[in-house]
């Protein structure tokens, strides 16, 4: 369906593949689940209860047929005057005297009074070809709107002429080749009051707006397209400034492009529990945290760090208003108003109340469109919930989806209710979310301290502490991690062991003293022994020197005598024997 | 209603009468020469003829050769007999074959002859 809708703009181009030519809506979002448009020469049912903006949808058709594809268009209007449809689109910033002027769209208005006509015998509705085939002659219109076509039903009779004539327009709209829509009343238990669908086979388009807990959603869904796949979910869409817009529930495949970069939290010790280099860009981090946690105070951290380098960030509160937030972050020392200043922090606050959930998403879009931020930040998600926490999911995998299509960091905050049930959000998004940085209060001692850590994190070997943190006047400071034994200490608890163990610490030091002066003192005793036995070993060294001396001496003295005994005996020396 | 707008007629030749101040101003719109229209315009003459003497005029729009009165009178079925004057205008469709429909269509009552 990607595929297709990449046609949009280039429906007249020759296609390999046989397909149904499709003519453009120029409508946000319905095109690219139609995978083109509504089909090309054919008619094509809107149908909805009163109020779901069927008639919107048929208007937005065609002006933007006229100005923006180059179709000029027909509208034949039942229901409304020229005046009136000039008025309700001129909130959406369409000009309709102006294209009418210029000969882009023929308008007429089919006035029908019961009460004013009266039949008497066999009729039929050639009047009404003769006002569209000279509408469509006056304009060369591609595109034909039939807004509410079955309001002829209340001004005559016969029905059975009355069918036998619509199958015959629709026939004579396709053998023309116009592209139509026809807009229909939803029936009791059927698409259109009239059965209208039965003589359109096309493409038939359901609108609906239902209420939930006082917040309306609008949605669309595609009840049949002939010859051609749709998505077939039901889609919810908008009508506001700017027209019909259709948000797809969430991109068909899953290939976002994956960041090897990294983005800092704003907190250096919350960096270095990220392998020291922070978030991955374009990934989406959650925090979560009871109330008074410090979650929003760790989001600002980021919007301010995020702004600093030089980059954009989108801030959307739902619970404090901008002048708040930033006031309370200067408590903190983060001063986040020179950066509204320059532009680069973009700060929307509004109550989660305000609307349904289809507009939360189109307003973030619509905003990220246009301040086009490498961070956005929400807080905190917790407050979107409604009765129906499906929506809810549905809604914030559409938007992470959105951001990261779009390669946008995205840290939201969310509120855990209770204690116990931290490591699993409300609104169940958490499995949605790359990293998760939890937040918790420790109650101990009569104190609650606050504490953080790093559930998950995608994609990085994180630290598995749970670090304690504090909010000072310079911004949040994590304390060192307490690597001894037994439970994480925190607070004055922590203050307390840290002391025992330094008196701990103490003790041993003063034992090492001991024992070194005892070893001095066994150290200078063995070394006198050791003086004693060298001194011993000397005198017996000299006494076995003085004997061989004396023996040596007593040999030479034996040698002498001999020498002197051969003398006096007459022996010369060279045949005197030796023997020693 | 826009009963100003007589200008843009072709008018047939009125088939009968003076004018007085309760004459009825009648238009017949038809769209070229079909098989109910043809019924409808030979049906209304007769009526005329004899209820209407001297009372009426009558004008036959085809729309074929003019489509945009179809716009301008609103008109829908065909065929269609509006009565633009008096006023309020009245409208008549199908190949008027119930006399008594048609006159009190017309609102007016018959006379004998």
């Amino acid at each position: 369906m990607a595929r297709a809708s990449k046609r949009t703009n280039t429906a007249a181009a020759p296609r390999a593949l046989p397909q149904l030519k499709k003519a453009p809506s120029g409508i946000a979002g319905f095109d690219e689940i139609t995978g083109g448009g509504v089909p090309a020469g054919r008619p094509t049912i809107v149908c909805g209860g009163p109020g779901c903006g069927k008639t919107m949808f048929a208007m937005e058709f065609l002006i933007r047929g006229a100005t923006e594809f180059g179709e000029p268009g027909v509208l034949m209007t039942f229901e409304e005057t020229s005046e009136e449809m000039s008025r309700n689109v001129e909130s959406l910033g369409f000009n309709l005297p102006s294209l009418l002027d210029q000969k882009k769209l023929f308008l007429d208005y089919v006035r029908i009074e019961p009460s004013e006509i009266q039949e008497t015998g066999e009729y039929d509705l050639e009047g009404l070809f003769v006002r569209l085939q000279h509408a469509v002659e006056s304009v060369g219109a591609k595109r034909v709107v039939l807004d509410t076509m079955e309001a002829i039903f209340s001004g005559f009779a016969n029905v059975g002429m009355l069918r036998a004539e619509i199958r015959r327009l629709f026939r004579w709209l396709k053998d023309r080749g116009l592209t139509t829509v026809i807009t229909a009343e939803r029936g009791e238990g059927t698409l259109t009051r009239y059965g209208l669908e039965e003589y359109v086979s096309d493409c038939v388009v359901s609108l609906d707006h239902r209420v939930n807990d006082q917040i309306s959603t609008r949605r669309m869904r595609i009840v049949k397209y002939r010859g051609s796949s749709h998505g077939t979910d039901e889609y919810p869409f908008l009508i506001d400034a700017k027209g019909f817009s259709v948000s797809p529930l969430s991109s068909i495949r899953l290939d976002h492009k994956v960041s090897k970069d990294r983005i800092s939290s704003g907190i250096k010790d919350l960096d270095v529990m990220l392998e020291g280099r922070g978030f991955f860009t374009g990934s989406s981090i959650l925090v979560s945290g009871t109330s008074g946690s410090g979650k929003s105070t760790l989001a600002a951290h980021f919007a301010n760090e995020t702004c600093r380098s030089g980059k954009r960030v989108l801030f959307i509160a739902f619970e404090e208003s901008s002048a708040q937030v930033t006031r309370n972050m200067r408590s903190v020392g983060i001063n986040l108003d020179q950066y509204i200043k320059k532009g680069l922090l973009h700060f929307r606050a509004w109550r989660p109340t305000q609307h349904g959930l289809e507009m939360h998403l189109l307003r973030v879009h619509d905003l990220v469109n246009e301040f086009k931020p490498q961070v956005v930040i929400v807080d905190p998600i917790t407050n979107l919930v409604s009765a129906n926490l499906n929506e809810v999911h549905a809604m914030l995998m559409r938007l992470l989806d959105f951001l990261k299509d779009r390669h946008i960091t995205a840290m939201f905050t969310t509120l855990t209710a209770n204690r116990g049930a931290e490591e699993q959000t409300e609104v169940g998004i958490s499995s949605l979310t790359d990293t998760w940085i939890l937040l918790r209060d420790l109650e101990l001692n009569g104190e609650r301290n606050r504490c953080l850590y790093v559930l998950k994190s995608r994609g990085m070997a994180h630290s598995n502490q749970i670090r304690e943190f504090v909010l000072s006047r310079t911004g949040v400071r994590l304390l060192p991690a307490y690597v001894g034994a037994g439970t994480v200490y925190t607070g004055s608890a922590r203050v307390a062991q840290e002391a025992r163990e330094r008196a701990e610490a103490l003790r041993e030091q003063q034992q090492l003293e001991e024992k070194r002066k005892e070893f001095s003192a066994k150290r200078n005793l063995l070394e006198s022994q050791i003086a004693a036995l060298r001194s011993e070993l000397s005198s017996d060294e000299a006494a076995v020197a003085r004997l061989t001396r004396q023996r040596n001496e007593r040999q030479h003295r034996v040698a002498l005598d001999r020498e002197e005994m051969g003398k006096i005996r007459g022996v010369t020396p060279a045949n005197q024997v030796v023997n020693s | 209603m826009r009963t100003s707008k007589v200008k843009a007629k072709p008018p047939k030749a009125p088939v009968s009468g003076k004018l007085t101040n309760d004459t009825l101003e009648l238009r017949l719109y038809v769209a070229g020469q079909t098989p109910k229209s043809l019924i409808a315009l030979r049906n209304l003459k007769k009526i005329c003829e004899e209820h209407l003497q001297g009372r009426y005029r009558l004008h036959v729009i085809d729309l074929v050769k003019t489509p945009q009165l179809a716009q301008d009178d609103q008109i829908l079925a065909i065929p269609t007999l509006v009565r633009n004057l008096p006023q309020p205008i009245r409208k008549i469709i199908g190949d008027l074959s119930d006399t008594q429909r048609v006159l009190v269509g017309l609102d007016v009552r018959s006379q004998p002859k």
